[in-house]
């Protein structure tokens, strides 16, 4: 290579090593490579030699524009490289600070009991039915065999606003309304508000309540034993300990309270279960032949067992909420807590 | 015992404790007196609440033990001074063992069909029958008669009063001493002991479950007849509170008045008292609906009534008059008369054999048991059983009076055997598929929504204050408790805005700035005396549009807020609700609107709390709610396929200048009603009021979507469509095309 072509090259690398943008890259550039580059000058001083030197000298030439070629490219790489990473970098965002938009709210503590009980009923095919909350006398006691002056009524404190007219003291009142408009077989839950004319720190005048039964040709008191332990089992989520008491209903007979294992000491005795390792957490028990009567279903043909179960006390259960009366506060510190 | 030297009030006693050495002990009690018994507690012993007592000083006097009252002694709520023991009770002696202290009180919880168990005998048959145990009833024996005097009894009613006995004992001295057992026991049964006639009655009534009644003779006129009382009759009781009887109040009376509220409670003027020297013994059965319910009417509730109400066994009588004299002639002495009686065989409660079949066992129970397992379990019960082929005949005794059907039968075997003995199965039964409705939201999923769109979910009580409702509410007629709790909970709500906003105050009297609450439940309103109850969906929002967040101006929520959450419910449906400027006495004149359905039915409310709500309830800021009718919101359209054009939609815009009271809505329903087939879609996407726009007008920009499903619009044809709405809109609305 003759010694102005190495300087040249000395001289542009030099050059481009200097280089601090794409605007001064394509200086350099056009200084060596462009149209009167000193580059394209050396090539078109080719002409003036013999053809024999034209071709060895054409080469040596062409050589060193490649390597100088290679070298702009190489830089504007980095320098494209180095352009964005400094975009890159200027666009950063701290990403722990919190999104934007709409919170989510959620779902009061007894809507989502009352899902999962019916979901897991409705699992086996129970489906649920609704009735109004102003019952009439018949629905709420007479038809469940609870007679005008029945000892029974006495524990339903009943909120009235007529001889005949009462706020629904249970659910149980659909079972009678479902059983007047639909046959056997029937597997039904009942779920919403019923009232009690008493409020003091267990109790409030309004609370939830599901009620279910089921009525087929061979329904016995085992059928109800296993859907319940069933249902507890799910509930719960845990394989608890279930136990049967015998109880008064005057709509079931048999009838039976149901305790389950304190969820809260495991049956090891605490303050929630009185230290006696058990909670009441339903009633429950075979349709009386009574009420089947006052339905026009035949008892002799059919049987059918029917369960009741307090919803603000399974949740309090479940969340360990320890004041039935937070319920209806409606505080949005309580509600929140269960989104 | 001396006078404390520097306590006028306490008085240094030399106690006899029984040991060689009296025991000094301060006592500050006024009944101390020389020579009284009373319990003392000694240094070391505990007394309740972990009382410990110790050797002390009080004003300068040593005192080396406690002399007690009832009260101290765990023995009584209240108490009066010392508690004076009888002058035979013997020096020394633990007082636990001489009050039989040593005791264990059981607290049984009955449920209403067993009475029986009402009464220490009733409860010990139970016991040893659930326990396979022998047990005895009290012997009773009966006092020799001593004189034959008697009063005549009638009785009117026999159906009310099957059975009724009644002896006249003379010659008592009603001053004397209830022993001290029968008095602890009363005691522990939670019965005060009120001299001995009275006491006997009571220790009867708990010891075998039947009332009693004692009169004095001597206050009482002629014979004695159970009867209906007449209009207007009044009797004065024991209580001193004077009721006005009706004819469904069964008395017993003499010639001369009523004595007593049969089975529920006597009458104060012939009432035994300390003075007492003869009685009328009363011990009836009456049947349970002749009590029932009638003490409740006149505010009452006695152990009597409570006993007859649920059932007495109408076979007891005999023993128990027995058993009463026995102990009155025991205590207080007297000479016992014949007994005289009315039964009347055919009206006493009916012990007939009741059929059980094996096969209802198995069905019921799910378990077939051996014959003489259920044998057993009737002997155990004291039934009678006679056995025939696969079934058996089962007479329950007297007490067992809730025992009437087969079904009470199997209950009995079931509770003997053991619920928790019975066999569990899995569910098995026949199933049908449900349907799967699609013309009607799942209320659940509008929930949902909600809760995604920032609403908590609220229960508020169906019963609220009666001020308030009237205060939203006004022209709603109300249906109102006849017993209710307390007047903020007296009237059936008739819009759940009323529960909504006492817990939206609630949350800001609890510096909550920020509350979004919704509520689905029933309404219950009243129109031509008929009830609805109504299923609604409602809510409410004020404050901050969103939570507090960095980077964005925060924003109150507003009208527009809200109905966009409504609008988002109507999305899920597919259905058209149309919002109409409509005043609500609930709400802003100028923001609120009733909600219609396409059919023009209302669905329901959305607005600004009036103003003058806001203040008088106690916001401070702007309160915003709706509430629809459920079953008409959650009606859902079933889709419909249309197939879609291969050809380009056009857009175009139009700037409309209207007179301010044009709502949006007009000029979108006038577009749309044109009928124009190509025209897809018409939306607001601006007002401006201004420059340019005279006063008392408004420029609305419309865009308009057109699209032909045949072949691509062309500019003429799009120029002749939009000339003629515009004409449309000039003629119906008195829009001009802005310049």
């Amino acid at each position: 290579m003759s010694a102005i072509l190495e300087e040249i090259l000395a001289q542009a690398l030099k050059e481009l090593a200097t280089v601090s943008d794409l605007n001064q890259l394509d200086k350099v550039r056009v200084h060596y490579l462009g149209k009167k580059g000193l580059f394209t000058l050396q090539l078109k001083e080719l002409g003036n030699l013999d053809p024999e030197q034209r071709r060895s000298v054409g080469q040596i030439i062409n050589i060193a524009k490649e390597q100088l070629q290679q070298q702009l490219e190489a830089c504007k790489e980095r320098m494209e490289a180095s352009a964005l990473a400094a975009r890159l970098a200027s666009e950063s965002i701290d990403v722990t600070l919190p999104g934007r938009g709409q919170s989510v709210a959620g779902l009061h503590p007894v809507t989502t009991t009352l899902r999962r009980i019916s979901k897991i009923f409705a699992s086996v095919g129970f489906t649920v039915v609704e009735g109004p909350e102003i019952e009439d006398d018949y629905h709420n006691f007479e038809a469940l065999n609870i007679p005008a002056h029945h000892p029974a009524r006495a524990m339903h404190d009943t909120f009235y606003f007529d001889a005949h007219t009462v706020l629904r003291t249970h659910t149980s009142p659909v079972q009678i309304r479902t059983m007047e408009s639909e046959q056997p077989p029937l597997k039904v839950i009942a779920p919403g508000r019923v009232y009690r004319c008493d409020s003091d720190i267990t109790h409030t005048p309004m609370f939830h309540q599901v009620e279910g039964f089921l009525v087929d040709t061979d329904v016995s008191f085992a059928d109800l034993k296993g859907v319940i332990y069933e249902f507890l089992r799910a509930f719960f989520e845990k394989d608890i300990q279930v136990r049967f008491r015998p109880s008064y209903f005057p709509f079931t007979e048999p009838s039976a309270e149901v305790d389950i294992e304190c969820v809260m000491c495991s049956g090891k005795g605490c303050r929630v279960c009185s230290q006696t390792g058990w909670l009441e957490v339903m009633g429950c028990g075979m349709i009386h032949p009574a009420v089947f009567k006052s339905v026009n279903i035949d008892s002799e043909k059919y049987s059918g067992f029917a369960f009741g179960m307090g919803v603000e006390r399974l949740a309090m259960l479940r969340y360990g909420i320890n004041d039935l009366r937070l319920f209806f506060e409606n505080d949005l510190k309580f509600l929140e807590q269960f989104n | 015992m001396e006078q404390h030297p520097d306590a006028d009030r306490l008085r240094v006693c030399q106690v006899n404790v029984g040991t060689d050495e009296t025991l000094q002990i301060v006592c500050g009690a006024s009944n101390v007196r020389i020579g009284l018994k009373i319990p003392a507690a000694l240094c070391g012993a505990v007394l309740p609440g972990d009382f410990k007592i110790k050797k002390s000083k009080l004003r300068g006097v040593e005192s080396f033990g406690m002399l007690c009252s009832e009260k101290e002694l765990g023995l009584a709520a209240d108490a009066h001074g010392l508690m004076e023991l009888a002058a035979d009770a013997p020096v020394g002696v633990d007082i636990r063992d001489y009050l039989s202290l040593n005791d264990v009180i059981l607290e049984v919880d009955l449920t209403p069909n067993r009475a029986d168990c009402l009464c220490a005998e009733g409860l010990a048959r139970e016991i040893a029958v659930l326990n396979k145990m022998n047990w005895s009833a009290t012997t009773v024996l009966n006092t020799p008669v001593t004189h034959q005097d008697s009063l005549a009894v009638s009785v009117a009613d026999t159906m009310a009063c099957p059975r009724y006995l009644g002896r006249l004992i003379t010659g008592i001295n009603a001053s004397a001493i209830t022993p001290l057992w029968m008095q602890e026991r009363l005691r522990r049964s939670g019965i005060r002991s009120l001299g001995p006639l009275i006491d006997v009655t009571n220790y009867v009534l708990i010891e075998l479950g039947q009332p009693l009644h004692v009169f004095d003779a001597d206050k009482l006129t002629g014979s004695i007849c159970v009867r209906w009382a007449k209009v207007e009759e009044s009797l004065s009781l024991l209580t001193n509170q004077v009721l006005t009887l009706n004819t469904e109040s069964l008395v017993i009376a003499d010639d001369a008045k009523v004595l007593a509220l049969a089975g529920i409670m006597g009458g104060s003027e012939t009432a035994v008292s300390d003075q007492t020297q003869s009685v009328f013994l009363e011990c009836a059965f009456f049947a349970p609906l002749a009590i029932a319910g009638k003490a409740r009417n006149f505010g009452l509730h006695t152990d009597s009534s409570h006993r007859f109400e649920r059932g007495v066994d109408a076979t007891l009588q005999t023993r128990a008059i027995e058993r009463a004299t026995q102990l009155i002639v025991e205590i207080a002495g007297g000479s016992v008369g014949p007994i005289s009686e009315v039964t009347t065989e055919a009206t006493l409660p009916a012990r007939l054999p009741i059929l059980l079949r094996k096969q209802r066992i198995l069905k019921t129970l799910g378990i077939s048991l051996a014959d003489d397992q259920v044998i057993e379990i009737f002997q155990r019960l004291g039934m009678a059983i006679q056995t025939q082929a696969d079934e058996w005949l089962i007479t329950p005794p007297g007490f067992r009076f809730d025992i009437a059907i087969e079904a009470d039968l199997i209950e009995e075997i079931a509770r003997i055997y053991g619920y928790n003995n019975l066999p569990s199965s899995s569910l098995l039964m026949r199933s049908e598929l449900c349907t799967a409705t699609e013309a009607v939201l799942d209320i659940d999923r509008v929930k949902d929504l909600m809760v995604d769109r920032g609403y908590q979910e609220a229960i508020t009580y169906s019963f609220v204050d009666e001020d308030i409702q009237q205060a939203i509410a006004p022209e709603m007629e109300v249906i109102r408790l006849k017993n209710p709790i307390s007047s903020e909970l007296a009237v059936m709500r008739t819009t759940l805005w009323c529960g909504l906003l006492k817990a939206a105050l609630y949350n800001t009297n609890r510096q909550q700035n920020r509350v979004r609450l919704f509520e689905t439940g029933l309404r219950f309103i009243k129109t031509d005396d008929t009830t609805h109850q109504q299923k609604m969906l409602s809510g409410l929002a004020l404050g901050d549009v969103y939570s507090e967040q960095w980077g964005e101006k925060s924003r109150k929520v507003d009208f527009f807020d809200i109905k966009a959450d409504v609008q988002a419910i109507f999305a899920l449906t597919g259905c058209v609700a149309q919002f109409v400027p409509c005043p609500q006495p609930a709400l802003h004149l100028g923001q609120s609107a009733k909600i219609l359905s396409h059919d023009g039915e209302t669905i329901g409310w959305l607005g600004m709390l009036h103003p003058v709500l806001e203040k008088k309830l106690g916001f401070d800021c702007p309160v915003f709610l709706f509430e629809m009718d459920q079953n008409l919101v959650l009606n859902k359209r079933i889709p419909i396929f249309k197939s879609l054009s291969k050809y380009p939609s056009v857009r175009r815009d139009l700037a409309l200048i209207v007179k301010e009271d044009i709502a949006a809505n007009d000029i979108i329903n006038c577009v749309i009603n044109s009928a124009e087939a190509t025209l897809q879609d018409a939306k607001v996407f601006d007002i401006y009021r201004g420059k340019g726009v005279e006063d008392g007008s408004k420029s609305v920009a419309l865009c308009l979507i057109f699209q032909n499903t045949t072949q691509t619009l062309t500019d003429s044809e799009i120029d002749a469509i939009i000339s003629k709405l515009l004409t449309l809109l000039t003629e119906k609305l008195n829009a001009k095309l802005r310049d």
